[in-house]
């Protein structure tokens, strides 16, 4: 599918990106003279060789769970256990070869999300640090409440570490075993594994469409030919084109998913998402499990039972 | 000994009130290998898709020498080997394995012998080394064949494929042919193909307008002009 779109004429840097790095999926937006801007990268594995990538994929998602939830519940001000689940999270950045450098960039990807905690500076009661007015509000900031959303950033930082670090070191369908593994329902599991399959068809899709669109959007040879108008059109007619294309998009997705529903009966599909037992996780690896689990239950229990 | 498929007065209309099927009857001997060839819309997939019981007309189908019904619905889903024209749409698992793996999983097999039969269809088709290949990442011959490999890890008794060659270079083309050349399955394949058509395919049917016009052999309404012309047809 994907080589279908190189065959066609378009937008270079797309398209020689795409052949350096098959990996690479664009949500590319198309505009009249900007070809391609906004290229976002939707694989995150990143298939190296490393202790971290040999481990078992459901003990990894185990551990990365139980590392997200253990620095949610790390009780606000305990800021060593911080530090010591900062360096855990290290660790596994430099074993998994991903480099800390790799993981603090598409961290910093996350961070805006942080900025939804903002206004926990402002409305949490304590020592005014610095006040200043805001139109009709006069907005104090407190330490306590710039303390807190300091908390609140930190803990989503280190979770989003740990989630980087387990899905560029696992392939997505070992992701989808350990969901299994942890008893995740089938049919959300089956449902993860289409979506992340048709993902890639659809965006494809998406982009022929836009290149549809592109190969269409000239402008007229003689301005005679259209006296005093802007090449483009207007702003509303552009915009019920790409209304017109998403709308598009969708009926194409619904048709899709129709006929692999067929595809999927005729190969005796039932209704009932079956597939292997999986098989056991290896003895090597449960050792590296119930270290990591006890581990991460120490540096809880010593912030609750000190900070707590 | 019992014919492979027997269609009988077979009408269809889709849900808009579309009349795809108007009586259509035809049947085909075990190990013969039919093409069943038309215009656009003549209903080639429609007809395709009931062999299966995908879709339900009104008439009697018939698939080694079990009429189709809702109790015969599981066996004769695996006793047809449905290869659609869109390998994506085929195709909907992570891995190839996985793919091809899914009918004999369905058919509730041990996992040996599933094994087995993904290595098995995988070779047939000359996939072998494909089997942990991520589905998107294959070029489009690829896909094709391990889209074949799906339904062969079935070991069905007959193969129903739409429009298999389209979208193929000349080359993946030449090895599709080849390939299905040595399949020794019961086949009806529909296509726009006639090259095809002629090399592979001893029997013709031309359907149009939800109706069998031509049914015999190959070489005998490929030299008819005015027959094809008729039916939107161009001798190859
Ligand atoms: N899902 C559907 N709903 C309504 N009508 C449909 C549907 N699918 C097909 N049809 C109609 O049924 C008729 C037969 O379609 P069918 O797809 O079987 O033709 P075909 O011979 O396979 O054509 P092609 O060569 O283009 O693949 C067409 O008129 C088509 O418009
Ligand atoms: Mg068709």
């Amino acid at each position: 599918m994907l080589s279908l779109i190189f065959a066609g004429a378009g937008s270079p840097p797309l398209e020689s990106l795409l052949r350096a790095n098959p990996r690479a999926l664009l949500g590319a937006v198309v505009r009249p003279g900007r070809p391609l801007v906004h290229i976002h990268f939707l694989d995150p594995y990143r298939p190296l060789a490393s202790p971290v990538h040999d481990l078992d994929g459901r003990v990894k998602f185990i551990l990365a769970v139980a590392f997200i939830l253990t620095v949610s519940l790390t009780p606000f001000g305990a800021w060593p256990v911080y530090l010591l689940l900062w360096s855990i999270a290290l660790s596994a950045e430099i074993l998994s070869g991903l480099g800390v450098g790799y993981v603090l960039r598409r961290a910093a990807l996350a961070l805006p999300f942080v900025l939804a905690a903002i206004p926990l500076a402002f409305t949490t009661p304590g020592t005014p640090w610095l006040e200043f007015p805001l139109g009709p509000w006069q907005l104090t900031l407190t330490l306590d409440g710039l303390l807190r959303f300091a908390n609140v950033a930190v803990k989503s930082w280190l979770s989003v570490q740990a989630a980087i670090v387990l899905a560029s070191s696992t392939e997505f369908r070992d992701l989808l075993l350990a969901m299994r593994a942890v008893r995740i329902p089938r049919l959300l599991v089956a449902m993860f594994g289409l979506m992340w399959r048709y993902l890639f068809v659809l965006v494809d899709e998406a982009v022929r469409l836009m290149r549809a669109r592109s190969a269409r959007s000239g402008i007229a040879r003689r301005p005679a030919d259209a006296p005093g108008r802007r090449p483009g059109g207007s702003l509303a007619w552009r915009a019920k084109v790409a209304g017109g294309m998403a709308g598009n998009l969708f009926l194409r997705a619904v048709d899709r998913s129709d006929r692999i529903y067929v595809a999927m009966l005729s190969r005796g599909y039932d209704g009932e998402v079956r597939s292997f037992a999986t098989q056991p996780v290896p003895p090597g690896a449960r050792v590296t499990l119930w270290i990591g689990l006890a581990l991460l239950g120490l540096l809880w229990l010593g912030g609750i039972l000190v900070w707590g | 000994m019992h014919h492979s498929i027997e269609v009988k007065d077979l009408t269809f209309s889709y849900p808009d009130g579309h009349p795809a099927l108007r009586g259509v009857s035809f049947s085909i001997a075990a190990g013969e290998k039919v093409a069943l060839v038309g215009p656009n819309r003549a209903g080639k997939s429609t007809l395709l898709l009931h062999l299966n019981g995908i879709l339900r007309g009104q008439g009697a189908i018939a698939v080694c020498g079990q009429p189709l019904s809702e109790a015969t619905l599981g066996a004769i889903r695996s006793a047809v080997g449905m290869v659609f024209q869109d390998p994506d749409d085929q195709l909907f698992s992570l891995t190839v394995f996985d793919d091809v793996a899914f009918g004999p999983v369905y058919q509730g097999l041990p996992e040996a012998e599933v094994r087995g039969r993904v290595e098995r269809a995988l070779a047939e088709v000359g996939m072998s080394d494909r089997a942990t290949r991520v589905s998107h990442h294959l070029s489009g011959g690829e896909k094709k064949r391990i889209a074949i490999a799906t339904v062969l890890s079935m070991q069905p008794e007959i193969l129903a494929l739409d429009e298999p060659t389209s979208g193929l270079d000349p080359r993946a083309r030449r090895g599709l042919i080849r390939l299905l050349g040595e399949l020794p399955m019961t086949m009806l394949v529909s296509t726009h193909d006639l090259r095809m058509v002629r090399e592979l395919l001893p029997r013709t049917i031309i359907l149009d307008g939800g109706l069998i016009v031509a049914d015999g052999p190959t070489a005998e309404l490929l030299r008819d002009p005015d027959l094809l012309h008729a039916h939107g047809l161009e001798l190859p």
